[in-house]
């Protein structure tokens, strides 16, 4: 997708800010709930870090929102302990309850939820803190929403509406920022729009975010940590990167489309080609269609496993405009799939994933801790 | 225009009937907000007892009333030794029958409103740190205002034309208790007064007619206002 390079959310541009820490601090948020509902059942013990984003990530029915939902307070988990901080949030065995509007916690809803009655001004003060009122209009700013401030919900987009609510929700200076599938029902320029400005809040203020999705494209875009849960039960959680790299996952995180995650930065802009040229942090080079960033900034790429094509040894006679030397780390079959072999390759401090044909594996003679050739398409850089 | 004795009826049924309307406007809204947000075990039994007036004789209700809030009715002898008070006879009493036919008419629209209001924007300004009383006031009142306003009127409306309970329990007392239905009632069991009967009628029409139109009215205000678009 290179529908629009220019200041997309996915580049992810990192500069004048820290990356996300490595290590979880103690003060994230720490689940362990079960729930029923009827026949589902939601069984999950997780920690969620104090910084970055974090997605809650599954197909429909794997529990999700009701994850989301009991860290809000909005529903009281049948057993178990929710904990923020220092601060118990519930806890079945004390008796402990904190109701919703004690928490401190802010929720986008899927559908925005404004008050039809307030105007949008309204909307946003209603439960603005006064230490919050000095950054109302950097927030309003930030969310491109001052034009709306004297209309009513009713006259609003979708996008605007979302805007509002996650406005809204900032201003109340919430410890943690919960979104449920913010972006669904947009169309996609919309859908691209409200990604940038989320990318831009975790970035700008810094807050931690839990972002429920469904959808693997918006959780690469703006994911820090994972959850992976599937049918009320939780598979796998932790940073984004590194659970993209398991091939036991793939099935859950885009199967075919999967996706590696790596950073660059910009070195050089070739207005001539429109082209700009990254630098891995091994020192390896990429070149990308033109990024309209200062030179510098780091970008989070995104790399289909599909658009990864594998050579011996480097060559002048191909098209394809990127070749990292790379070593084989750990070959992989991934479950339902008899025609492919999944690869992990290892470029410096960096993981990509490729995906080639079992016919090419045995043809290339590929095995652990062999050097190779990584061939990337220009146009496979997702900069969305 | 109007005769001393008309005014004096029309006056005394606006004063009960606002009276009856004040006492249980409270009460209504917060059992309506009850019902319509908890599921709890006899609802359905509460619901019942809660619409008896409507379906049971007015008579009956006055009669109950009488054993119970008259003179020596249980709760009308403590009344009487502890404050003095006695409603049998006296406007209050009108003002207590019509509040009690009344009610569930009250309670129903009410609820009927606050049911139609999206339990999700509750949740929502619970997020937003505001306390139960808060998104009653400022979220779930204001949406369900229109059915608010039309249960008022169709309790005014009905406490005003209340007759049965009425002149059961607070009988029929000049000044007292003779709302504008017992003084038509009694105008038509004096022979040669049917001039003054029709009198009355129509000025009871007009009055119901009137508060029907004030409420469509600002029913139709609140609407506009929630559903406001450009400006």
């Amino acid at each position: 997708m290179i529908d629009e390079p220019h200041d997309g959310p996915a580049l992810m541009a990192q500069s004048g800010s820290e990356p996300p820490a490595r290590h979880e601090p103690a003060t994230g948020l720490s689940v362990k709930v079960d729930k029923r509902l009827g026949n589902f059942s939601l069984r999950a013990s997780l920690t969620i870090p104090a910084r970055g984003v974090t997605a809650l990530f599954g197909a429909s029915g794997s529990g999700k929102t009701s994850l989301l939902r009991l860290i809000a307070g909005l529903d009281t988990p049948d057993s178990g302990v929710i904990r923020i901080g220092e601060q118990t949030l519930v806890d079945t065995q004390r008796s402990v309850f904190i109701p919703p509007h004690k928490r401190r916690l802010g929720v986008v809803f899927q559908e925005a939820r404004l008050f039809p009655h307030y105007r949008v001004r309204g909307n946003l003060t209603y439960g603005m803190r006064p230490s919050a009122r000095s950054r109302f209009d950097t927030i309003v700013a930030l969310l491109g929403i001052k034009s709306l401030l004297n209309r009513f919900p009713a006259t609003l987009s979708g996008g605007e509406a979302r805007r509002v609510a996650i406005g809204r929700a900032l201003l109340t200076e919430p410890r943690l920022l919960l979104m449920d599938e913010p972006l669904t029902g947009l169309d996609g320029p919309r859908k691209q729009e409200l990604l940038r400005y989320i990318a831009r809040l975790a970035r700008d203020i810094d807050i931690p975010i839990v972002y429920v999705s469904h959808d693997p494209d918006e959780l690469i875009a703006i994911a820090d940590h994972l959850v992976l849960l599937d049918q009320g039960r939780l598979l796998a959680h932790g940073r984004l990167e590194e659970l993209l790299m398991r091939f036991d996952l793939t099935e859950y995180l885009g199967g075919f489309d999967a996706a590696s995650v790596i950073t660059a930065s910009i070195v050089e802009h070739d207005h001539h080609y429109a082209l700009s040229q990254l630098r891995l942090e091994d020192g390896q080079r990429l070149t990308i269609p033109i990024v309209d960033k200062p030179l510098g900034t780091t970008l989070r790429l995104r790399i289909p496993v599909r658009d990864v094509a594998l050579a011996l040894s480097t060559s002048e006679q191909v098209s394809y405009r990127n070749q990292l030397n790379a070593s084989v780390e750990q070959i992989g079959l991934v479950a339902g799939n008899k025609t492919s072999i999944e690869l992990r390759l290892r470029i410096g401090e960096q993981v990509l994933r490729a995906r080639l044909t079992r016919k090419s594996f045995d043809e290339l003679g590929v095995k652990e801790g062999m050097p190779i050739v990584a061939l990337i398409r220009s146009v496979a850089f997702d900069t969305r | 225009m109007l005769s001393n004795a008309e005014w004096e009826a029309i006056l005394l049924s606006l004063q009960i009937a606002g009276t009856a309307v004040g006492w249980i406007l409270i009460p209504g809204v917060a059992l309506a907000w009850f019902m319509a947000r908890f599921e709890f075990r006899g609802k359905a039994l509460l619901d019942g007892l809660l619409h008896l007036p409507l379906v049971l004789p007015p008579v009956v209700v006055g009669y109950l009333l009488l054993i119970s809030l008259g003179r020596q009715g249980f709760l009308g002898q403590w009344l009487n030794q502890w404050f003095g008070i006695t409603l049998p006879f006296t406007w209050q009493g009108a003002a207590i029958a019509g509040g009690i036919m009344a009610f569930p008419l009250l309670v129903r629209a009410v609820r009927l409103s606050l049911e139609a209001v999206d339990v999700k924007l509750e949740a929502a300004a619970s997020t937003l740190g505001a306390s139960r009383w808060r998104v009653f006031f400022t979220i779930t009142l204001p949406l369900a205002f229109p059915g608010l306003l039309t249960g008022t009127v169709l309790a005014f409306a009905r406490a005003l034309s209340e007759f049965g309970a009425t002149i059961t329990f607070a009988s029929n007392i000049p000044g007292e208790t003779r709302t504008l239905p017992l003084a038509l009632y009694t105008l038509i069991q004096s022979p040669g007064k049917e001039a003054a009967a029709a009198r009355l009628c129509v000025i009871a029409i007009l009055i119901a007619m009137l508060s029907l139109l004030i409420s469509e009215w600002l029913a139709h205000k609140a609407k506009k206002r929630l559903r406001e678009r450009d400006d």
